[in-house]
């Protein structure tokens, strides 16, 4: 202390990393933590190590939440979702913060960054409601039925989150898969996990019931093995991958005709499009008898 | 006393001579030490069962299962899912073993019957008014009569809860008695429901009244109330076995039901087992798991050891 005053200097409050597993924060059940280091080397904090059993926890913690996510109305999602970037706002410095010391950026750069990332969320909360009577409607078909398609979640979806866009490509693929009503194990970018761990915290506060989200954090191949092998995953996103990583998973995917979304060259700064909301939907179709035509040649 | 007493020419056949030797001999068991008993259940729940050993757990955790469906809503055709269930519980894999037994209410025993038929699957039947059993003796007995001749192996019975919480542990003792006799060669469980029994001592008290009035099995709950079998005090019925055996040289089984719901859990409980009673009680003639739902769980572990892929929910019945 420069001045003879009696304030003492104040303990440093280090910050606990943890998972976010079926609306909790666990610590990884491994015991294991591995060392998380800003663009520049220098150490940032301990994540947990995930190892495949936190791996299998998650999955079941998506399974239980599936059934009330998925029913839940489109609107309703549209609602939460919208709540959840209304967080991410009130959450801003720190994210700004975790994304400057992540991937290397100014601090002007990395708040343009989180700005786009909530953007990014309130872009897909407005799509809750809108992507069935994009993908979805009435087929005119030749008898006398009604026939619609309305668009169907696939289920579990395991996200590999990409590993050099800490947050806006975590929240470009994530967002995407709860939108449509999927419940999600993301496996946040080994290097930089702490805005995806910080991001579980959010989700924790803004009504998002527990297990839509679940993060993982650690060694992308060791998370993503028993995930793409798993029979209870109906979906995998392998935009974290790398080419050989994305191939074996593909392989083991195979096994139970998991959905895959392969890994592509994204510009996650540019305007997505709806392919990532339409790549984990399933299309249902519904033939509904309307009865005789009528004297008058119209039942309805 | 009844003229038909407990087959067990024991040492301790003075104990049931009169109302005031019971009671003195049930309140003289020492009592019992509820945190050592918890930390004891607890640290053997820390053992870790890998590789070879789980998958001998799991075949084992398996042919333990009394398979058990004891709704209002039961129909035969549910009950008959669930007999083709216990004799194949995984068709894709046809080296899983059989469950135990399907149990079931008495009504339900001769469809049971039928669907088990040939595959040494047991016919358990719940009785004696279950799961409350507030009625009279003789409504009681009919019940068990009725089961039995329906056909079946095994006869769950429940005592009289309120009898034995005032004191009259002779009228129990009397009724188990009366409903032993009634059972023939059915092997006779009595459940104490251990949740509405207050205190570990009173767990103890009726353990030992069970297997003096000569049950073959002694059992945890009906899985009807708000806390059924507990690693602690299943821990302490396997005591009461294996001190049991060592005075009188008569074996009885145990069977924790409800609440045990996950591979884990059960595997937990075969540890309690082995480090209790001992070897001689790994065998489903002496343990058994009352559950339903634990059967899946056990399958989807199974089918993860023998592919090194986790299993899911598609993968086993809905039942």
């Amino acid at each position: 202390m420069s001045e003879k005053t009696e304030t003492t200097e104040r303990l440093s409050v280090f910050k606990t990393y943890k998972l976010y597993v079926g609306g909790k924060f666990p610590r990884s059940e491994s015991g294991r933590v591995y060392e998380v280091t800003d663009a520049k080397g220098k150490w940032l904090a301990n994540a947990p190590l995930s190892s495949r059993k936190d791996a299998r926890d998650a999955v079941v913690a998506a399974r239980k939440a599936f059934g009330a996510w998925s029913g839940a109305t489109a609107y309703n999602r549209g609602q939460i979702l919208y709540r959840v970037a209304e967080m991410l706002e009130g959450r801003r410095e720190q994210f700004v913060r975790e994304v400057a010391d992540a991937e290397g950026l100014s601090k002007s750069k990395a708040a343009a960054q989180v700005s786009a990332t909530i953007d990014r969320w309130v872009w897909y909360a407005g799509w809750t409601d809108k992507i069935a009577q994009v993908v979805g409607g009435g087929n005119p078909v030749a008898g006398p039925f009604f026939n619609l398609s309305s668009p169907e979640p696939t289920g579990v979806v395991a996200v590999l989150a990409p590993q050099e866009s800490s947050f806006l490509g975590l929240v470009s693929v994530v967002a995407p898969v709860i939108a449509t009503g999927n419940t999600a194990v993301v496996v946040a970018s080994e290097k930089a996990p702490l805005p995806a761990l910080s991001l579980g915290e959010v989700l924790a506060t803004s009504d998002l019931p527990g297990g839509v989200v679940n993060v993982l954090s650690g060694r992308t191949a060791e998370i993503a093995a028993p995930l793409a092998a798993h029979q209870d995953v109906n979906a995998i996103d392998l935009a974290g991958a790398d080419e050989d990583l994305a191939k074996e998973l593909e392989i083991a995917a195979a096994d139970n005709l998991k959905r895959v979304l392969r890994p592509q060259p994204v510009d996650y700064s540019a305007t997505p499009g709806i392919d990532r909301l339409t790549a984990f939907l399933e299309t249902k179709t519904v033939w509904h008898p309307t009865g005789s035509l009528g004297a008058s040649g119209s039942s309805y | 006393m009844p003229p038909s007493a407990p087959t067990a020419a024991h040492a301790l056949t003075d104990v049931t001579a009169s109302d005031s030797s019971l009671r003195r001999f049930l309140h003289g068991l020492p009592g019992v030490d509820a945190v050592g008993l918890e930390a004891r259940a607890a640290s053997l729940g820390t053992r870790s069962i890998k590789t070879t050993a789980k998958a001998y757990a799991i075949d084992l955790a398996i042919s333990m299962v009394d398979l058990t469906t004891l709704e209002g809503a039961d129909t035969p055709g549910k009950v008959r899912a669930l007999g083709a269930k216990a004799v194949h519980p995984d068709p894709t894999d046809r080296t899983t073993p059989t469950t135990a037994a399907v149990c079931v209410y008495p009504d339900m025993v001769a469809v049971a019957k039928e669907a088990v038929a040939g595959s040494g699957v047991k016919v358990a039947s719940v009785a004696t008014a279950f799961p409350a059993g507030r009625v009279a003796l003789d409504v009681k007995l009919a019940d068990v009569r009725d089961a039995v001749a329906a056909g079946a192996d095994e006869i769950d019975m429940v005592i009289d809860r309120g009898a034995f919480l005032a004191g009259r542990y002779m009228k129990v003792y009397d009724e188990i008695v009366a409903v032993k006799e009634a059972c023939g060669s059915a092997r006779l469980k009595v459940i104490f429901e251990t949740g509405e029994l207050s205190t570990y001592d009173n767990i103890r008290r009726a353990s030992w009244l069970g297997m003096l009035a000569g049950a073959d099995f002694i059992k945890t709950s009906t899985g009807k109330v708000a806390v059924n079998a507990t690693p602690a005090n299943t821990l302490l019925m396997l005591e009461a076995v294996r001190d049991f055996r060592a005075q009188t040289g008569i074996q009885i089984g145990v069977k924790p039901a409800g609440g045990i719901r996950t591979s884990k859990d059960a595997v937990k409980f075969l540890v309690l087992v082995n480090e209790t009673a001992g070897e001689d009680w790994l065998d489903n003639h002496w343990f058994r798991f009352g559950a339903s739902s634990l059967l899946n769980d056990l399958l989807m572990q199974r089918q993860k050891l023998a592919t090194g892929r986790y299993s899911g929910p598609d993968y086993v019945t809905v039942d």
